[in-house]
């Protein structure tokens, strides 16, 4: 028995409608040709190899997919990037290291904290600095929040891709919460350049508890409501269970990471196994399902929200007092009123933000946990003001390759529904 | 005679300013998002900023159906033919919006592998700063387009290229064969 | 589907350097150091793939989290333990051991002369797009590699941008009334 006929057995035995229709087109292409009709056959086994994009609506940003199609059969995917390439990495060698963080936000941009927080724990390792306990649950408040942005965000593309057209604007709508949110704390609603080496760039300004528990409250009566629509509805259920299918071994073996490895029944979070900023404090569970399909992805990227929540509230109940940087002369900036008043610490910062400060000879690679995966960067400093490589391991550049095995036994009309599952961000796959 | 004297439950105006008016109403985008931008650019077409109330929610996939080009973020060396391809298939009239510092400039990467500006590629009518622009922002630039349209050249740029600007010859087009 | 409340893991008790010693033992010639807490193995470039598959099949390492090169050229500083002969570049590998909980990095030295060392992809297939990103950006070639061709950079681009004797191609920034320079 095919691939395709398994499914449809299984789709059959879960609803009553639609599965059977598919079944009977394809057996009455055999009637035709029995009966001598005129359907042309694939004697030579004859495929055809279709391009789509990278100017397209559903490919999650300017990704190519070149498919080989045998009929509605997809034989093989092959994605093509390299369309955003913007040179990231070469801009960070001349670059500072206070500068470096406004470059790196924008590569998985829709999670900026991120990117800067991977940044600046590179550099604070080169720089052996320990950041303070304020900063840290900052920092981890910050990220979790961004991981709600970009779940909601991934709600709402993913909606709109499979044909839950209103699903783009629901998630928008609760993006738009959280992003008033991070302009109301950070100044910009993205690429906020927050997370800095030291610690945050500011202070939580005041009354952000309220703002924060709101956007909570909101978020959360947001994701009942897309729970309520999709996740028993019988349309998206056939639109996304047992498509797109990847194994633990075959993610392991590609260096996949993140919702679509802990898909696969594989419970890994860096969070979790190998926790940073204050992760070990904080009561969280990390969400896995058992079946690798489109469907599973969904789910687990909903009820991350959940926990991201859960995670954002105790920071609000416990946020310890301090300070919000490093006090380190070497990379901390004085006070801004201080700089009306002491000619020391107009000097100070004027080295600071045009030189910037130096980092000690070596190398290091440090991972978090993004929301798409294991982010990572992996820094090679000199001595001097700025780094000599700023690698950024983006998540999306190897979950890419999991489209291969997504993809390979599918049909062409589910491709979208696997790529927008992997959640790519070409900004991170392309730097 | 003032029209509020008519009886009559019509109004006149100059062809010219209909034509304007059906063409800044219902402006279709292009989906041309690239890079951070896009988000923004998403998030003026969602609820919130609603783009909808001037007619443009529509974003059109296929070039040809559509009149703007938002070129929502950063454009690469192997982007940049691909974005003059999809500019090439729009049909006059079509206007094109570079929206955010990338897309106008280069931005912060002011390297080999950014356009300096979409402008190399593209004839640009507004150009939306901003890294990225807030929707506020660029709902200023598309209404700033709204009103170039409303005071602007009817046939600007159809003068300038034979083939309206869609890149048909309409010469290779066989002529209907007499039955 | 499951939630499930885990219990924060610690990295395995076992001395930190076990797996380097591991290495070590086995790839003769290759130097263990310390990184910021991190283990770092120096290997010779050629035994890269059978230091993968070593890791792979006896040190249960699951996955090869990340390849990528660096280019010394105009380093001045360089941290380098003794025994290691310095070349212009350097192949760099990060395995993670999900089991275990604990990663490694490989490190090759790679003459400027003949950039060349075998390619992962025979053992962890996950290696394929970050090989061709080094090889797209540094021209690092991975012998063996099923699909050796640009990544990022287009088709027919004629040298590796992330090479420091390639500049940044920086246009010059313009000012208002300024001749301009494009």
């Amino acid at each position: 028995m095919t691939t395709a006929e398994h499914d449809l057995d299984r789709l059959e035995a879960q609803t009553d409608e639609g599965a059977q229709e598919l079944r009977t087109r394809s057996r009455s292409r055999e009637v035709v040709l029995a009966g001598g009709g005129m359907w042309p056959e694939d004697e030579l086994g004859d495929t055809m190899i279709i391009n789509m994009g990278p100017q397209h609506p559903s490919t999650h940003g300017v990704l190519r997919l070149m498919m080989e199609l045998d009929g509605e059969d997809v034989v093989r995917i092959k994605p093509v990037v390299g369309y955003l390439h913007t040179g990231m990495e070469k801009t960070a060698e001349e670059l500072t290291y206070v500068q470096g963080t406004t470059n790196v936000s924008r590569m998985d941009y829709a999670s900026n904290f991120a990117n800067e927080l991977v940044f600046s724990m590179a550099v604070e390792r080169l720089l052996d600095v320990e950041v303070p306990p304020r900063a840290q649950w900052i920092r981890m408040m910050m990220c979790e929040l961004s991981r709600m942005a970009s779940h909601l965000l991934f709600q709402a593309t993913n909606g709109m891709d499979i044909g839950a057209v209103s699903m783009m604007l629901y998630g928008w709508r609760e993006r738009e919460e959280v992003l008033r949110l991070f302009e109301f704390i950070t100044g910009l609603r993205m690429n906020c350049n927050y997370i800095r080496p030291g610690g945050v760039a500011a202070d939580l300004p005041d009354g952000w508890q309220e703002r924060v528990l709101e956007v909570c409250d909101t978020v959360e009566a947001g994701i009942a409501e897309y729970d309520a629509l999709l996740t028993e509805n019988p349309i998206w259920r056939e639109r996304t269970i047992g498509i797109g299918r990847i194994t633990t071994e075959e993610c392991l073996e590609r260096s996949i990471s993140g919702p679509i490895l802990r898909s696969t029944g594989f419970a890994w979070d860096l969070r979790k196994a190998q926790p940073y900023l204050a992760y070990d404090q904080v009561d969280f569970d990390v969400v896995y399902t058992e079946n690798g399909d489109v469907f599973d992805r969904y789910r687990i990227r909903l009820h991350e929200i959940r926990e991201s929540m859960r995670i954002v509230r105790q920071c609000v109940e416990r946020m310890p007092a301090g300070d919000y940087r490093v006090q380190d002369k070497k990379v901390t900036p004085p006070p801004r009123a201080r700089i009306d008043e002491s000619m020391e610490a107009l000097i100070h910062h004027f080295k600071l933000f045009t030189e910037g400060f130096k980092v000690p000879a070596g190398e290091t690679y440090v991972a978090v946990e993004s929301p798409r995966g294991e982010l990572g960067c992996y820094m090679v400093s000199d001595g001097s003001g700025k780094p000599v490589r700023m690698h950024i391991r983006g998540p999306s550049f190897y979950n890419l390759q999991a489209i291969e095995p997504m993809g390979g036994a599918s049909l062409v009309a589910d491709a979208v529904a696997i790529v927008s599952s992997i959640d790519p961000i070409m900004g991170e796959v392309d730097r | 005679m003032g029209l509020d004297q008519v009886p009559h439950n019509f109004l006149t105006a100059r062809l010219e300013d209909l034509v304007r008016w059906g063409r800044r109403n219902s402006v279709f985008p292009a989906t041309f998002g690239l890079a951070c931008c896009a988000l923004e650019m998403m998030a003026t077409g969602a609820a919130h900023y609603d783009l909808a109330r001037f007619g443009m929610e529509v974003f059109r996939a296929s070039p040809r159906q559509a009149d703007l080009m938002i070129v929502a973020g950063r454009v690469s060396q192997k982007m940049a033919p691909v974005l003059r391809q999809v500019y090439d298939q729009m049909v006059e009239p079509k206007w094109v919006i570079s929206m955010g510092v990338c897309a106008s400039s280069g931005g912060m990467f002011n390297n080999y592998a950014i356009v300096q500006g979409v402008d190399q590629i593209v004839p640009v009518d507004v150009y939306v700063p901003g890294c990225p622009p807030g929707p506020e922002t660029l709902l200023h630039g598309i209404l700033t387009l709204h009103d170039q349209i409303r005071t602007g050249e009817l046939m600007r740029r159809r003068a300038a290229s034979p083939t309206g600007g869609a890149a048909i010859d309409l010469g290779a087009v066989p002529a209907p064969a007499a039955s | 589907m499951t939630t499930v409340d885990d219990a924060p893991r610690e990295a395995d008790h076992e001395p930190s350097d076990e797996v380097a010693a591991a290495v070590c033992a086995r790839f003769p010639g290759s130097i263990a150091a310390e990184s910021h807490g991190q283990v770092v193995v120096h290997v010779d470039r050629a035994a890269l793939a059978d230091v993968a598959r070593f890791l792979r099949d006896e040190e249960r390492f699951t996955t090869c989290v990340d390849i990528t090169a660096v280019d010394h050229l105009r380093t001045a500083a360089r941290v380098l333990p003794d025994g290691v002969t310095a070349e212009r570049y350097e192949v760099v590998a990060n395995f993670l051991a999900h089991a275990r909980n604990r990663r490694v990095r490989i490190i090759a030295q790679v003459p400027a002369a003949d950039p060349v060392v075998p390619t992962l992809t025979g053992v962890y297939p996950g290696t394929g797009f970050p090989e061709r990103e080094t090889y797209d950006l540094l021209g690092i070639t991975f012998e063996g590699h099923p699909d050796p061709t640009r990544i990022l950079m287009p088709d027919d681009w004629i040298g590796h941008p992330l090479r420091k004797d390639t500049g940044a191609a920086r246009v010059p920034v313009t000012f208002k009334g300024s001749p301009d320079p494009r």
